[in-house]
């Protein structure tokens, strides 16, 4: 067995396994049946527990909010499936980039609902286990967007610290209301946050709303205003990289170094002396470290911390030097002794562009596959996985898919989603879907109707015969042949419709007249499904001409009917008693040939092995029907003979 | 314009506007919807808040939750009897009555009949009811018809084995008159007054027994039907004609759950299947008299049944039955902006419409494109 990563934390089974008593278990598909056992397989029985526990991993499928996020996600999913290849490569990154964005708007849609949720929940625990959802979600979210920069948007050096920019002030909202609290106030500059908000401004990056906030303090102040003025210029005079724009990233470095020489010059001249925190912010715009990390309550985690540090040493950075910064950062901001949290273990296999060890950890850390099983989708469509082949057979993104929608499977209601996620695995899609159809409860026909369009749609004739076989059997038990015969026309099962034409033919034996009239009246070309099936067809005809009294159709199909070795043995008796009126007939029905041919049947019938169970009672009635039977037929030839001899003068 | 789009965490069957009172000329504001294939299922009424007069024309408000209740089973049907009194019809076997408060803050169960429709040892899904108030007729899987009345607690009549398979929907003809389809493709007449217990009258298709699940009739002429099956097909019957339905038109690519004429401008058809589409087909009628002659005439000359209809009025004679289904005649629409799961159920009162789907999501258009009344 492979090493485990992490070790495996116990679940506690409420009420199972006290005194000792063992617990056996069996896998699902999404969740665990645990139960108590005695072990050996004899012994003495003893009283324990007649509780079977259903123990399940995943407790997101069950939230009515998230169940949004996978169905808006699952329309994304598609959506992106059907992205044509011979798209050129440009335009397709755009596409992929939106694609992310949409996702990533739908996570914090449902973010949102279940904050406001926590916030107005009565209930504790409640309120408690909406703030986890949350938390989750933030973190989610938080790495895609990270992928999305580094992975997805791929930006070169020079934008990439400005989508990491975003990507920090996105995160870090407090700052907005914060500010928005302070310039509201009625003397921002004297209100306590001022100095942080300006502060927190800086170190994101944002130099207008600094100033912005800044110049509230500068008009107070006339006799400092030449300092205040100075920062103002030095903040304004910031170069920030325009990626759109002509310059290149070398005449960017270039100007960048000449800004930062400049506050380097002014915090040699100690311009800013007059006030610590003027001080505080140009040191911050030299870069210098210990500054930054003193700001530690303000900037709240390493990423920032990273993100800031590089705003101010190295705004050039280039993709695949991130991560010596990274790892310093965290080590600088966390400090010896804390250990890292899984989150930000993550966060740094990401910066480390190791793509496989964040799928790998958030595999493990979070107890559903939606997120690493979308992101890893999106990112082979960017062909940014290698290939790379997993022991038990298809590659990640597919073994990913595939466990997420096994997971969706589980669910009563989002089986019908997981059905498309099966659709795009090409190599093992097909055999799990046929394997987990089968097994969806059919309380309904009309959920069985959708059902088997899934299967019919895909060609799984095997799936398409057994859930009619089901839904035909359920129908005959409750005495609806009409239903029972249409599941089995859908499912050209000739086996089954045969059935419920005996089932027809046991009734008219036992009642002596046919149920159900409508159907056999219609039957249509669905009759040619199965012999029986004609036969009874065939044989309510006969009963409908006779009853329109057009005896000479009548007798040729009932004729037909035996000739043809279409009725079944055991009804040939019941065929011929049937003939019986027609040859007691007055005028001549059946002709000479005809009457020949009856009489061989019934002959065949009789020369047939006698069945010994019958009992003398039953042996005497036959006998008298074929006595009968043998009078009526010679007087037939008779008249028949007769009639055909004679000459019409 | 595009619908607005509002994920309700649940899987809608049904979606039915709430009737607005005759005269005032309102669009529709409440709808319900009815849920399905989950362990607890709801009834819910949603509203869509206030009308874009006085806030920015562009700002599309997304339906909100007013009430719900909890139903026993899936909602397989749901029908407004009045303004406040709401039918469902569950896939126990119950039809029930529920009753929305003044001001639409609750809702609550007025009167249930449980198990009206049953096999001897087992619940049986009642499938479609109908209403025309006070009367409602209940079909379900069992075959039963049944008709009730809505303050009467027990049931008016029942008609026993009307169908050897399952009816999958029901309208009303007239007064007493309905019409059901069945899983072998027959529309069936009953005729509640008369005692007899069998059909008035049986139509069907030739050829291969297609089950039909929808059917509706148009709302001025009360001999034209419309039914969907489960080929997709939409055929236009008229019911006084007989065998053959008077148009086959290829509608959808899968089953059609539900068709809908427009109740006030009955030249436009509403359909929905379960291939995620949501068709709007539109009759150009040709209102200048000279051009219906022309092609009028000439048209029920090559109609199906080959015969002109005796007795009836030229000016009115239904575009519907022109039995010519070329593009000139007969456009539709694609009324979603991409392929969805399957479109339950649809409905469409003024110039609103509101669809549910199987990807849990309600689809509301306030403003009907290119309709005119």
């Amino acid at each position: 067995m492979e090493e485990v990563d992490v070790e495996p934390s116990p679940m506690l089974i409420p009420s199972a396994g006290f005194h000792q008593r063992h617990l056996g278990f069996e896998w699902g598909p999404g969740d665990l049946l645990v139960y108590e056992t005695n072990y050996k397989l004899q012994g003495p029985r003893s009283a324990g527990s007649p509780l079977v526990h259903v123990v399940r991993k995943d407790e997101d499928i069950c939230s009515p909010i998230l169940r949004k996020l996978f169905n808006e996600s699952h329309l994304i999913f598609v959506g992106l499936q059907k992205i044509k290849e011979d798209v050129p490569s440009k335009n397709k990154k755009s596409q992929f980039v939106s694609i992310s964005k949409n996702y990533r708007s739908v996570i914090r849609a449902c973010m949102e609902e279940l904050q406001q949720n926590a916030v107005s929940a009565q209930d504790g625990s409640l309120a408690s286990q909406y703030g986890d959802q949350v938390s989750i979600l933030l973190a989610i979210e938080l790495i895609w967007n990270l992928c999305e920069v580094l992975f997805i948007d791929a930006a070169p050096a020079g934008s990439l610290l400005l989508h990491l920019l975003d990507w920090v002030r996105l995160h870090k909202s407090d700052v907005d209301a914060r500010a928005r609290e302070v310039l509201q106030s009625e003397s921002p500059a004297q209100h306590q946050s001022y100095w942080d908000v300006v502060i927190s401004l800086v170190l994101q990056g944002r130099m207008d709303e600094a100033r912005q906030v800044l110049s509230k303090q500068a008009s107070l102040r006339a006799e400092s205003s030449s300092v205040f003025k100075r920062m103002d210029v030095l903040l304004q005079t910031m170069p920030i990289f325009n990626p759109t724009g002509t310059q290149t990233l070398t005449e960017f470095d270039v100007k960048w170094r000449h800004w930062h020489e400049e506050c380097d010059r002014c915090l040699q001249d100690n311009t800013f002396a007059s006030n610590r925190h003027l001080e505080t912010i140009v040191k911050i715009l030299v870069g210098d470290e210990d500054t930054i990390l003193e700001q530690k309550e303000l900037l709240s985690t390493w990423y920032h911390f990273l993100v800031t540090r590089l705003l101010f040493t190295h705004p050039t950075i280039k993709p695949p030097d991130l991560h010596y910064y990274a790892q310093s950062s965290m080590n600088m901001f966390l400090g010896p002794r804390a250990p890292p949290e899984p989150l930000d273990i993550i966060l740094l296999s990401a910066f480390e562009f190791d793509l496989h060890q964040v799928i790998k950890d958030c595999s493990i850390a979070l107890n559903n596959w939606w997120f690493v099983a979308h992101l890893t989708d999106l990112l082979d469509h960017c062909k940014l996985l290698q290939s790379h082949n997993l022991h038990f057979g298809s590659n990640l993104r597919e073994f990913l898919v595939l466990e997420y929608a096994s997971g969706l499977f589980t669910h009563h209601s989002l089986w019908q989603l997981a059905v498309d996620y099966f659709d795009h695995c090409p190599e093992f899609g097909r055999v799990y879907l046929e394997l987990q159809i089968e097994r969806i409860p059919l309380d309904t026909e009309r959920k069985a109707i959708k059902v088997l369009r899934i299967c019919e749609d895909r060609q799984m004739s095997e799936q398409v015969r057994s859930i009619c076989k089901i839904m035909a059997k359920r129908a005959l038990r409750n005495n609806r042949l009409g239903s029972a015969l249409s599941w089995s026309i859908r499912a050209k099962d000739a086996a089954f419709a045969t059935l419920i034409s005996e089932r027809f033919l046991q009734d008219y034996c036992n009642k002596g007249s046919f149920t159900d009239l409508d159907l056999l009246d219609n039957l249509g070309p669905a009759m040619l499904l199965s012999d029986r099936l004609t036969f009874l067809g065939k044989y309510r005809e006969f009963h409908r001409l006779y009853g329109e009294n057009r005896f000479s159709e009548a007798a040729k199909l009932l004729l037909s009917l035996m000739t043809a070795k279409i009725a079944p043995r055991g009804l040939w008796m019941t065929l011929l008693t049937d003939a019986l009126p027609l040859l007691e007939q007055k005028e001549v029905i059946f002709s000479v040939d005809q009457t020949y041919e009856l009489m061989s049947c019934l002959e065949e019938l009789n020369t047939g092995t006698k069945d010994s169970n019958t009992t003398d009672q039953d042996e005497d009635i036959e006998s008298t029907k074929t006595e009968l039977l043998r009078l009526a037929l010679a007087r037939n030839l008779a008249m028949a003979i007769v009639k055909e001899g004679t000459i019409e003068t | 314009m595009d619908p607005t789009a509002k994920y309700i965490s649940q899987k809608i069957s049904r979606t039915r506007w709430r009737p607005v009172p005759a005269g005032l000329l309102q669009q529709p504001e409440v709808f319900a919807a009815g849920s399905w294939d989950n362990e607890s299922n709801r009834v819910s009424i949603w509203s869509l808040g206030d009308d874009d007069s006085d806030t920015d024309g562009e700002f599309d408000e997304e339906p909100r939750l007013l009430c719900d209740s909890e139903h026993d089973g899936d909602v397989t049907d749901l029908q407004f009897l009045d303004g406040d009194r709401l039918v469902s019809a569950s896939s126990s076997g119950a039809v029930a009555i529920l009753k929305l408060q003044p001001d639409c803050q609750a809702l609550s169960l007025a009167h249930v009949w449980e198990r009206a429709h049953r096999y001897s040892c087992d619940n049986a899904p009642c499938t479609a009811v109908v209403c025309r108030s006070p009367e409602l007729v209940s079909v379900g899987e069992d075959g039963r018809v049944i008709l009730y009345k809505a303050d009467q607690t027990e049931v008016v009549r029942v008609i026993e084995n009307a169908d050897s398979s399952t009816i999958h929907a029901v309208t009303f003809l007239r007064t007493t008159e309905v019409l059901t389809v069945n899983s072998i493709g027959q529309l069936k007449m009953w005729d509640f007054r008369q005692q007899s217990d069998s059909p008035a009258q049986i139509l069907s298709l030739t050829g291969d027994r297609v089950p039909l699940h929808c059917v509706d009739k148009h709302p001025n002429q009360q001999h034209i039907v419309a039914t969907g099956g489960q080929d997709g097909m939409l055929c236009i019957w008229d019911v006084r004609q007989g065998n053959t339905p008077f148009s086959l038109i290829e509608a959808h690519s899968a089953e059609m759950w539900e068709v809908h004429f427009h109740p006030s401008n009955p030249n436009h058809l509403f359909t929905c299947s379960e291939d995620g589409s949501l068709l709007h087909w539109e009759t150009t009628s040709g209102s200048d008299m000279s051009t219906l002659l022309q092609r009028g005439w000439n048209s029920r000359v090559v109609s199906h049944s080959g015969v002109p209809l005796a007795g009836e009025d030229d000016s009115v004679v239904s575009s519907w039955l022109a039995g010519d289904s070329s593009k000139n005649r007969l456009e539709a629409t694609h009324m979603l902006p991409s392929q969805t799961l399957s479109v339950n159920s649809l409905d469409v009162l003024e110039q609103c419409l509101v669809c549910g789907t199987d990807g849990e999501a309600v689809y509301v258009h306030r403003q009907l494109p290119n309709f005119s009344i």
